[in-house]
C-alpha cells in the first residue's frame, strides 16, 4: 500500500517534467495465492492441470459467463444467473467473493463471504493471471484499474494547457486527419470550442453510441477535455 | 512481485529526479537514431523531429525506401486493395528534417549503431522499432532461407504477400490451402484469422470447392466467436480450423513434398502459408536489449529498455505487458517514448504516459468488426484499464460502418506515421 501514497505526488511530479504517474495494480497477487490456499483451495483448483472439484476450476474465470462450464453440475440459480448474462469481471467477481448470495440467491457455494477488501483484491490478482492475456487476446478483461484522473490534484494543476492538449491530441490523431478528411471517420478540425467539449462529455457519459470513442474519451478529465480544447483551438 | 514493484518506485524516483536535468543541453544538437521505419520508428522519428523544432538532429534507417505496411496486407489478399495502396514512401519525414538513410543496422554499441554499409551513427539515445523475426525451429521442417520462397510466411509485408496471393489465385480447383497459425506472443492477434477470411472470399468467387485448414496451437484466439459466426455465415463448410486437441499444435511441415503432418498423418496441401513463432528483430538482441523470451522488456511509463537507459524499443519488439503487437500499439507507444525522449534532451514537458489500440478486421464484404482497449502503465506493466470489441450479430449496417471506420483509420495512421 505504501506506494499509492505516492501517487498524488508522482502526477504532481510528472506535470513538470518527472516520473509519471501509474495505474492501479489490482493487489498483490502474491498474497492473493496464500488466500486462495486459506479460503478457496478446499473446493476449487487453479493453475496447470485444474479440474473440477467440488467447486469448478477457475483458470479463464475472468470473462467467462456465469456457470457455462460444459459438464460442471452448476445449483439452478447459477445457471439463471448466467442465462440472464452474468459474465465474471473484476467488479462482479469482487461482489461475489465479497457475499455469494448478493450475486446468486440459491448458489451451492457455501463460502460465508471475504468482507476484507484488500484480501479480495490481492485474491483478485491471483486469479487474474491465470486467465487469457490481453497481449494475446485483446478483449480479454483488464488486469488493472484504471488511473482516477477525476480525483487528481496534478491535472488540476495543468488546467487548459495547451501543450498538454496537443499530447492528448497525438492519441486523436492515430485515426482524425489533420487535413480534415472525413473517409470513415468524421473529421475534427475546425470545430467550435464547446461543440467538442459538449461532444466529449457525450461520449464519457456513453450518450452518444460509439465504443472507441466512449472509451476514449471515458478515460478524459474534465481537464483534459479543456487541455484539448484549447489545444484544437490554437489551431486554423 | 511486491518488492519490484516497489523497487522500482524507489529508483524511478530517483532515476527521474537525476534525469531532469536536461541531459546534453550546452552540447552540439542532441542526436536521436531511430532503426526500422515502420508505424513505430516512423512515428517516433517524425514526432520527435517535429516537435523539437530542431533541437535534436534525427536519423532513421529503414531498408526499405519504400514500406509496405503489414497491416491492410490481408485486405490486398482479398482482393479489397491494390498493393500499391499499402506503400509508403519517406519524403515528408525528410521534409520535417528526419535523416533518412536506407541500410539495415547489424550493430549497436554503447553510442553508436554500425549498418550494414559499414557507416557507424553515433547517437545520444537510440529508437529500436525493428518489428518481428521468426524464431529458428518453430515449425519443424520449415526455415525461412530455404522455405519461405514454397510456403510463404506473408507476415511481413511485401514480396511475401504477393507471392502467397498469386499461389492462392493458381490453386486447383477443389485444392487445400493449410495455415500454421502462430503461438502466442505474435504480431497482430486477429491477423491470422482476417487472413483466412479473405482467402476464403476470394476463394468463394473462382474456386468455390476449395477447402481451408487452419492448424493452430491455440485453445483460443482474438476475435474467435466473431469470426465463427461470420465463417459459418459466409463461407460454410469451407474453413476448418483444428485447435491443439486434435493436433494442430505439433505440425511438421514438408516443403519437398507439398506436405502437413498432423498427428503423424500426411496431407497433401496446394497451398501452404507458416506463419511461425516469433521474436523481436535481430537488432534488438544484437543491442543486448533482449532477455531469454527473446523480446525487449521495456519500462512501463515511457517505453525506455529496462536494460540499457539510452535505449527505447517500441511496438512489436518491445516486451511491455498487455498491448498486443500490432501498428497502433507502435504508434501509441512512439508517442509516449517521442516525449519521454524529448524530455532527457531538451527538458520538455513529459506528461503521464496513456495508451490506446484498435483492430478492426474484415471478415467479408462490408463485415467489419474491431477490438479495442485502453491501457495505463503500472510499475510492472503496461495495464488494460478498459477494452470493448463488437458483438456477435450486429446488423449489417454497423458492421458496414465499422469497415469503412477502418479505412478512415488506415488514412489517418499511415499519415500520422509517415506525414
Amino acid at each position: 500500500m505504501g506506494w499509492r501514497k505516492f501517487l498524488p505526488a508522482l502526477a504532481f511530479l510528472s506535470a513538470a517534467g518527472l516520473a509519471p504517474a501509474a495505474a492501479e495494480e489490482i493487489g498483490d497477487a502474491t498474497r492473493g495465492a496464500t488466500h486462495f490456499q486459506t479460503q478457496c483451495s478446499t473446493c476449487h483448483q487453479i493453475g496447470e492441470g485444474a479440474v473440477d472439484r467440488i467447486g469448478p476450476r477457475l483458470n479463464g474465470i475472468f470473462g467467462r459467463r456465469a456457470g457455462s462450464l460444459a459438464g460442471f453440475p452448476y445449483s439452478r440459480s447459477m445457471a439463471r444467473m448466467g442465462s440472464d448474462g452474468l459474465t465474471w469481471t473484476l467488479e462482479t467477481l469482487d461482489v461475489y467473493i465479497a457475499n455469494p448470495r448478493s450475486l446468486v440467491s440459491g448458489t451451492r457455494m457455501t463460502y460465508p463471504g471475504l468482507p476484507d477488501a484488500q484480501a479480495r483484491a490481492d485474491l483478485l490478482a491471483f486469479l487474474r493471471d491465470w486467465s487469457d492475456r490481453p497481449q494475446n487476446i485483446p478483449e480479454a478483461e483488464p488486469t488493472a484499474r484504471r488511473t482516477d484522473h477525476a480525483l487528481d490534484p496534478a491535472i488540476l494543476a495543468i488546467r487548459g494547457d495547451p501543450d498538454y492538449g496537443a499530447y492528448l491530441s497525438s492519441e486523436c490523431q492515430t485515426c482524425h486527419q489533420r487535413d480534415g478528411s472525413d473517409r470513415g471517420i468524421p473529421s475534427i478540425t475546425g470545430w467550435p470550442v464547446e461543440d467538442f467539449v459538449v461532444a466529449m462529455y457525450a461520449y464519457r457519459q456513453k450518450l452518444r453510441p460509439h465504443p472507441v470513442m466512449q472509451m476514449m474519451a471515458g478515460r478524459l478529465s474534465d481537464d483534459e477535455i479543456a487541455a484539448l480544447a484549447a489545444y484544437f483551438a490554437t489551431l486554423d | 512481485m511486491t518488492l519490484n514493484r516497489r523497487h522500482f518506485i524507489g529508483t524511478g524516483l530517483a532515476t527521474s529526479a537525476l534525469l531532469a536535468a536536461p541531459a546534453v543541453l550546452g552540447q552540439a544538437r542532441a542526436r536521436v537514431v531511430v532503426i526500422g521505419g515502420g508505424a513505430g520508428g516512423a512515428t517516433a522519428a517524425r514526432y520527435i523531429a517535429r516537435d523539437s523544432e530542431g533541437a535534436i538532429d534525427v536519423t532513421l534507417v529503414e531498408a526499405n525506401p519504400i514500406y509496405t505496411t503489414c497491416f491492410f496486407s490481408n485486405l490486398y489478399l482479398g482482393g479489397f486493395r491494390e498493393f500499391e495502396s499499402l506503400q509508403h514512401g519517406y519524403d515528408s519525414l525528410a521534409a520535417a528534417g528526419v535523416t533518412v538513410i536506407n541500410d539495415m543496422a547489424v550493430d549497436a554499441a554503447a553510442r553508436s549503431v554500425t549498418l550494414a554499409g559499414g557507416q557507424v551513427l553515433p547517437y545520444d539515445r537510440l529508437v529500436l522499432s525493428p518489428g518481428i523475426d521468426f524464431s529458428e525451429g518453430s515449425v519443424p521442417g520449415w526455415s525461412v532461407e530455404a522455405h519461405a520462397q514454397i510456403m510463404p510466411h506473408a507476415y511481413k509485408a511485401g514480396p511475401q504477400t504477393q507471392l502467397l496471393k498469386a499461389q492462392v489465385q493458381a490453386m486447383p480447383q477443389g485444392g487445400v490451402f493449410a495455415m500454421v497459425a502462430p503461438p502466442n506472443p505474435y504480431r497482430c492477434p486477429p491477423g491470422p484469422y482476417e487472413r483466412v477470411s479473405m482467402v476464403a472470399h476470394l476463394l468463394k468467387q473462382t474456386n468455390p470447392t476449395a477447402k481451408i485448414l487452419v492448424l493452430d496451437p491455440k485453445e483460443k484466439f482474438s476475435k474467435q466467436a466473431l469470426f465463427e459466426e461470420g465463417w459459418g455465415r459466409h463461407y460454410d463448410g469451407m474453413i476448418d480450423w483444428i485447435g491443439p486437441e486434435f493436433g494442430g499444435g505439433a505440425v511438421e511441415v514438408r516443403p519437398d513434398t507439398m506436405e502437413v503432418v498432423i498427428e503423424g498423418e500426411a496431407q497433401r496441401v496446394d497451398v501452404c502459408n507458416v506463419i511461425p513463432g516469433q521474436v523481436a528483430g535481430r537488432i534488438a538482441a544484437a543491442a543486448g536489449v533482449t532477455d531469454g523470451s527473446g523480446w525487449a522488456p521495456v519500462h512501463p511509463d515511457s517505453m525506455k529498455s529496462r536494460i540499457d537507459a539510452n535505449i527505447w524499443v517500441l511496438g512489436d519488439s518491445s516486451a511491455q505487458g498487455d498491448m498486443p503487437k500490432s501498428a497502433f500499439s507502435a504508434n501509441s507507444q512512439a508517442k509516449v517514448a517521442a516525449m519521454a525522449i524529448r524530455g532527457e534532451l531538451t527538458g520538455a514537458k513529459v506528461f503521464p504516459a496513456r495508451y490506446s489500440n484498435t483492430c478492426w478486421s474484415l471478415i467479408a464484404p462490408d463485415d467489419g468488426v474491431k477490438v479495442g482497449a485502453a491501457y495505463e502503465p503500472t510499475p510492472e506493466k503496461i495495464a488494460s484499464v478498459d477494452s470493448f470489441i463488437s458483438a456477435t450479430g450486429e446488423d449489417a449496417a454497423l458492421r458496414k460502418a465499422t469497415y469503412e471506420e477502418s479505412l478512415g483509420w488506415y488514412a489517418g495512421i499511415t499519415a500520422d506515421i509517415f506525414g
